[in-house]
């Protein structure tokens, strides 16, 4: 059998898309049921994704941005709804790299994230390896995990104001600096 | 001293909070350790990290394909070649080109260089931390001749930036079977002297066996990948579990440890640079049986325009496993990269490797981890 | 006050600077503050083929106290400034600092948000080394630039018109 169809067979409705790209599979799911996912996944006896090798952001605000400004209002198509009545697409992914350490097959799987409500469960619970990753995220990008165990920023000092990666912070900063403090 | 509640539950309830680094001889630069102590045992430990954070991967959103190339260098100084060719075999995979099979070859023989030049590094700081200071000069000679291969294909001693996207940019230069044949017995009697120095040291074992063991289903869990990984008895190897370029054809063994302990993982080291050894020399074989004019080079486009799309690859860098997760908007710059450092997950374990072990140990652990603030923080 | 006679470069104190001057010239104990990729070739300098020590910079010197000259190799983020700003303070006079490759001397090629765009820009620098990383010559040359720096130095002057301008002051 495939490996899309036994993903498809393993998680059921939670797998919104799968999607192939040069021989990757990613596979997206709703982030209310991410934790399910992930252990539906892991315990599979014929997937066995038993390894987290990677947890990471992506801000997808340009990508937006830039489809938005290249449809042009009198196109033909379905229809095109007014910027102010179609709701936001969620602007962040969480994609977790997944790894099958008996058949050495990859996944991806991606929970997108509201930029309103940028909240999603903790994984800490089933791997540890999703410990510092998760402080990563939430240092770059601003999205709280539920659930983990010490949520601080992990790369930038404590006070720092912003959240670098996010794609409106500019590259060279907004002139932030870290004052002596002498404990 | 001074009473945390989150420390409760031990005998005394009075503990030493000592701040280790970011500036002191055994913290490399820039890693940074609170441990709590009492007496001499760490009853909890918090490493931070993020001051040698220099935005890489931000960098990367707004430079081309192939400007990116030399900040990945500066990812793990100590083995730059394979962070360059890590990056370029992602962004070859995003193209869906193959490279031509004399520069696989020039880019195994180059990596194995780096991995060894990066393990005597590795070692030698062992050495240092835990106060044998010899064996790092025996290692360094021999390094400097490796650092003069490199330097003499493509003019750098540490920061190379290796490769080109599709290939590579030159031969390999005539000389090097003469090179490498001086170098080849020069670096085996360094790893023989450093062996003999140092394995059956009775100081030397004290202070490393049975430290900071981890056990492999921990290990797994933590996301290790690697030698430390190896040095639990997990056999796992990105050059034998995914092979990538001409990796499935070479005989090689991969050497794995039992205990997860410090002795082990340096002996998993030891033992891996002579097999780079063996690697590199059938490596140069293949390559000699290639014709001299065969290409370097895929076609790669002078701009580099890959469609939408993201793809992660990874390879085996001297740390254990380096990927790159690039995703693509359809222009000539990435989207995003995220780099996956081996060392960023092992040494998020770190805590819970030194918990109850002795202050000095916690030196031996960090060290032996081979822990570069390059790939860390990024 | 006497001294005062003696603030000027007098015979006897010019010679006893040179002495001064020739004693702390052989011997610049270096505090490798190695962050980065140019620590890497800061060891390579320290280490044997290089080998530094033939110019007195025998001991490394770890803690910042016993040290004369801060090798600073390597990028300082915002979040070492201040970090890197008290190992500066607690060197005892006289101190020199080497800045060493492109991210110490200027923030290299990181103009981000988190680099700091050179160390001058908290601590006063003697030498920059160019290059990155810059070969381990490099470093050795400004090793030899600063000896020549402390050649022409005058401590005593120094420590008279301080204590000068002290008497002054107090006056």
């Amino acid at each position: 059998m495939e490996l899309k169809d036994m993903i498809r067979g393993c998680l059921g409705p939670l797998a919104v898309a799968i999607d192939e790209f040069r021989g990757d599979l990613s596979v997206e799911v709703p982030k209310s049921h991410i934790i399910d996912a992930l252990r539906r996944l892991k315990d599979d006896p014929g997937l066995g994704f038993d390894f987290l090798s990677d947890l990471f952001g992506v801000d997808n605000s340009e990508i937006y941005k830039k489809k938005t400004a290249s449809k042009k209002p009198g196109d033909e198509g379905p229809e095109t709804p007014s910027e102010n009545d179609m709701p936001s697409p969620p602007r962040f992914d969480v994609i977790y790299l997944l790894l099958s350490l008996k058949t050495n097959r990859r996944l991806r799987v991606k929970a997108r994230i509201a930029e309103d409500d940028p909240v999603i469960d903790s994984v800490t619970s089933i791997w540890k390896a999703a410990t510092w990753p998760e402080r990563e995220v939430f240092d770059m990008y601003g999205i709280r995990f539920k659930g983990h165990p010490d949520l601080r920023r992990l790369l930038m000092w404590d006070e720092f104001p912003a959240h670098p990666l996010r794609k409106d912070y500019p590259l060279e900063g907004m002139g932030e600096e870290r004052c002596l403090i002498y404990e | 001293m001074f009473q945390d509640s989150s420390l409760s539950g031990h005998s005394t309830g009075d503990y030493v909070k000592i701040n280790i680094g970011p500036s002191h001889p055994a913290m490399h630069g820039t890693l940074r350790v609170v441990a709590w102590t009492d007496g001499e045992t760490v009853i909890k430990a918090d490493p931070e990290i993020g001051y040698l954070h220099r935005g890489v991967e931000k960098m990367g959103e707004s430079l081309t394909y192939h400007q990116f190339i030399p900040l990945t260098d500066r990812l793990n100084y100590c083995s730059a070649i394979c962070n360059n060719v890590a990056y370029e075999i992602a962004v070859e995979k995003l193209l869906g080109i193959e490279i031509p099979e004399k520069a696989q070859l020039i880019r195994i023989i180059m990596m194995e260089l780096a991995r060894i030049a990066d393990h005597q590094v590795c070692v030698g700081i062992l050495g240092v931390d835990l106060g044998a200071f010899t064996p790092f000069f025996y290692l360094i000679i021999q390094r400097e001749e490796i650092y003069e291969i490199f330097e003499w294909y493509n003019g750098a001693r540490l920061t190379n930036t290796f490769g080109r996207i599709g290939g590579v940019e030159a031969d390999l230069p005539d000389d090097f079977e003469q090179r490498w044949k001086e170098l080849r017995p020069n670096l085996l009697k360094a790893i023989d002297e450093t062996d003999k120095l140092l394995t059956h040291n009775r100081i030397w074992m004290d202070r490393t066996i049975g430290v900071t063991a981890f056990s492999p289903e921990d290990a797994l869990n933590w996301g290790f990948t690697g030698p430390c990984l190896r040095a639990c008895g997990v056999k796992r190897d990105l050059r034998k579990d995914e092979p990538y370029y001409m990796y499935d054809k070479f005989a090689f063994e991969i050497p794995v440890g039992r205990h997860g302990d410090v002795f082990d993982r340096y002996m998993v080291r030891m033992r891996e640079m002579e097999e780079s050894i063996k690697i590199i020399d059938q490596a140069y074989k293949m390559y000699k049986e290639l014709p001299p004019d065969a290409p370097l080079m895929a076609k790669v486009p002078k701009v580099i325009k890959p469609p939408e799309g993201e793809v992660y690859r990874a390879i085996e860098s001297p740390n254990g496993e380096l990927g790159f997760f690039i995703k693509s908007d359809g222009s000539d710059k990435p989207y995003r990269i995220k780099i996956r450092p081996p060392c960023y997950m092992v040494y998020q374990a770190f805590p819970e490797m030194v918990k109850g072990e002795m202050i000095a140990d916690l030196i031996a652990c960090l060290s032996s981890l081979n822990v570069i603030a390059g790939e860390l923080d990024r | 006050m006497g001294l005062q006679a003696y603030s000027g470069s007098g015979w006897i104190l010019t010679k006893l600077e040179d002495l001064i001057n020739w004693g702390r010239k052989r011997s610049p104990w270096p505090l490798p503050y190695g962050t980065a990729c140019c620590g890497i070739e800061m060891m390579c300098a320290l280490a044997s083929g290089y080998d530094m020590a033939r110019f007195g910079a025998e001991r490394p010197s770890f803690s910042p106290r016993q040290a004369d000259v801060l090798i600073e190799a390597g990028t300082i983020t915002k979040k070492m400034v201040p970090i890197l700003k008290r190992i500066y303070d607690q060197m005892a006079e006289p101190k020199w600092v080497i800045a060493m490759g492109a991210c110490a001397c200027s923030g290299g090629v990181f103009r981000t948000y988190s680099t700091l765009q050179g160390i001058d820009k908290v601590i006063p620098v003697d030498v920059y080394v160019p290059g990155c990383p810059p070969r381990p010559e490099g470093l050795l040359y400004a090793l030899i630039k600063v000896m020549e720096k402390i050649e022409k130095d005058h401590p005593l002057r120094k420590q008279f018109d301080q204590l000068k301008l002290g008497v002054d002051n107090g006056a």
